[in-house]
């Protein structure tokens, strides 16, 4: 019986060509674009080099103050002093980085204007992340400590101010400071916000005062990285954090209240989007699904519509099939088969597609350093999506065909 | 009116394959009504070769359509043997016309996508059934019908009587015990209509099956062995 459907549904498709593209194109381009989205997300907050450990990482940056008077501020607050006293001191994480985020800035360097983004670290910062050091390796916790003028570049910025060259041991000037290069490493994407940089050097070369007593960071923004043994330890880890919370002080006087947390990154924008202060992914998750679906909801329509009209063009089909023992669930089965033939291919044609398209967008520099792929999470979701488009926009049509009576089917489906 | 045939009898009862009981078709939509059928009380036996016949608009393909169970009847009862299927629901109807009964339409009603053979096939890819033996069965019933050569074309490429013929090897070929046609020569010229009215015949005689068939050729209907007329909706004779 599936070898008839599958005879009949590419029969179906190259009969009527104008309805199998415009169905084709519409599932096409609705899933392109979501495997475009999909390897977006994936590069941006899946575990890729150097952040390879994410699924054991809890980070700490977005937060809420109160101040006595009820106004707040929020986002990525929190000072170095904030993060040394109450989050450097916590005991079961393995390993904790404090680092700032990237700091646009310019070198002129023999009349070069070279952009760039510098980023102050401490040496656990390196073991936290995974990066390729293509020469040299990164500054150790007693260079930070003696605030040493070290410096790791990236394969960009060495390209662009030493040529070539092997940069090891040779100076770069930054800001009427001298620093030495200690190691070179891989481009990373801006997509990978926590980690990228061109130019890393130890926290203490930062314009502010590490251990000035106030909440607020300033910009470009501070962060911390907890690396726990085993995701097991992130309940342990949250609950130190908001017992250390609990005893803050609050040097300014005019704050009275703190709400952050230890979280991971799914868990933080889940805060940040929806000020959702447990961190529970649950609303997250249902808004993307909603904004999914109603994404995927004006093609299905579309495609309700075109698999209407092709039922009750076949309605005689369905007239001599029910005279000959098909039931109406047998044919919503077709119909359903079918349908879910014709968003394979369309499935199968915007992967194809996104294959070449993130090849163009790779090799254009739009967003440099980033390299977007299709990978098996991107691939099976976007299949998954297939199936699932397939299957709704192809109830409704089969449960229109399935009450038709089969003499009604006959005469043409009036 | 109401006019019994075979009625009452015991015997007859138990050789009996179609029972229509009262039966009733109104067609309704928001400013008129209809009467297709009205008062239709009618036996069909097993191995019978009946003919239907009356005016155009009469309600002669609506009755058809009642006893092949392809549309439901406004009032009255339908029996298949000895069992009303008022109430069956739609999987067991599927389940009786497959089993039961093979239908001939005037206009063919071939798939067009489908080759010859698949045609024939379709009754029988709702049974459980090997992809062997169907094409088995769907090749001896096109060597019945004289189709033997044709078995990989398309019906578009075929002309009207060997469609029919298709149609009639497609009726035939889960062996059901009733054919219902509904002007099967209507399409096409005497000598076709002829040679479709001797396979007919032939399926009868040979095998007993229950034959019932609409038509408008006087000439045709003589050769059965039952006239039904048919005059506006109800039955005369």
């Amino acid at each position: 019986m599936l070898k008839n459907y599958i005879k009949i549904a590419f029969k179906v498709m190259l009969r009527n060509k104008l309805f199998t593209f415009i169905s084709l194109f519409g599932i096409c381009f609705t899933l392109l674009f979501l495997i475009l989205i999909t390897a977006a997300v994936d590069y941006s907050f899946g575990p890729v080099a150097p952040e390879t450990n994410l699924d054991r990482t809890l980070s700490v940056t977005m937060g809420m103050l109160e101040t006595k008077s009820g106004s707040h501020s929020m986002g990525p607050l929190f000072s170095p002093w904030f993060f040394r006293k109450y989050v450097k001191t916590l005991t079961i994480p393995q390993k904790i980085s404090i680092s700032s985020y990237f700091n646009p800035d310019v070198i002129y360097h023999e009349n070069k204007k070279i952009k760039l983004g510098i980023k102050y670290t401490d040496a656990e910062f390196w073991e936290i992340c995974d990066f390729n050091f293509l020469e040299g390796n990164a500054y150790n916790a007693e260079e930070v400590d003696a605030t040493a003028s070290v410096a790791v570049i990236n394969q960009r910025l060495r390209n662009e101010y030493f040529g070539d060259k092997p940069a090891i041991g040779e100076i770069l000037d930054f800001n009427d400071k001298r620093f030495r290069v200690l190691g070179v490493v891989e481009n990373v994407s801006i997509l990978r916000i926590m980690p990228y940089a061109d130019l890393w050097v130890p926290l203490g070369h930062a314009e502010v005062d590490l251990d000035y007593p106030t909440l607020i960071g300033g910009f470009p923004g501070w962060y911390a990285w907890l690396l726990a043994d085993s995701k097991s330890d992130f309940p342990a880890i949250k609950a130190e954090f908001q017992q250390k919370l609990e005893h803050i002080e609050f040097p300014e006087g005019r704050f009275c209240k703190i709400l952050t947390n230890a979280s991971s990154y799914h868990e933080a924008l889940a805060r940040q989007f929806f000020h959702n202060e447990d961190g529970n992914m649950g609303p997250f998750m249902l808004v993307l699904l909603a904004l999914i679906t109603i994404f995927m909801l004006l093609p299905a329509v579309n495609l309700v519509n075109i698999n209407i009209s092709r039922i009750y063009e076949r309605s005689s089909e369905i007239g001599i099939r029910k005279a000959y023992g098909a039931s109406s669930i047998t044919l919503t089965g077709q119909f359903l088969v079918e349908n879910i033939i014709i968003t394979l291919i369309g499935g199968i044609l915007s992967i194809i597609l996104a294959a070449i398209i993130l090849n163009i967008f790779n090799h254009s520099g739009v967003l440099a350093d980033t390299i977007l792929t299709i990978n098996y999470r991107v691939f099976l979701t976007s299949l998954g999506f297939a199936v699932f488009f397939g299957i709704i926009s192809g109830v409704y049509p089969a449960y229109k065909m399935s009450r038709l009576m089969p003499v009604e089917a006959l005469e043409g489906g009036e | 009116m109401r006019i019994r045939l075979n009625g009452g009898n015991s015997e007859l009862k138990e050789n009996r394959m179609i029972y229509l009981k009262g039966i009733e078709k109104v067609y309704r939509t928001d400013k008129i009504e209809t009467t297709a059928l009205r008062n239709i009380d009618l036996e069909v036996a097993k191995g019978e070769l009946v003919s239907v016949m009356g005016p155009s608009g009469c309600g002669k393909s609506t009755l058809l359509n009642i006893m092949g169970l392809l549309d439901k009847p406004t009032q009255g009862e339908v029996l298949i043997e000895t069992a009303s299927v008022n109430n069956y629901g739609d999987i067991k109807l599927a389940k009786l016309r497959n089993q039961k009964i093979g239908f001939i339409f005037q206009s063919f009603h071939l798939i067009n996508d489908l080759s010859v053979v698949d045609n024939v096939e379709l009754p029988l890819i709702y049974r459980k059934m090997s992809n062997k033996k169907r094409r088995q069965l769907a090749l001896a019933a096109l060597e019945r019908v004289g189709l033997s050569t044709r078995t990989r074309h398309f019906p578009n490429q075929l002309s009207g009587g060997q469609r029919q013929r298709v149609a009639i090897a497609r009726a035939i070929v889960g062996n059901p015990e009733i054919i219902l046609a509904d002007e099967p020569t209507g399409n096409l010229d005497s000598v076709m209509g002829n040679e479709i009215m001797d396979i007919l015949l032939k399926l009868n005689q040979e095998q007993g099956t229950t034959i019932v068939m609409v038509t408008h050729d006087e000439h045709l209907a003589k050769k059965t062995q039952r006239v039904i007329r048919l005059f506006d909706g109800a039955q005369v004779s």
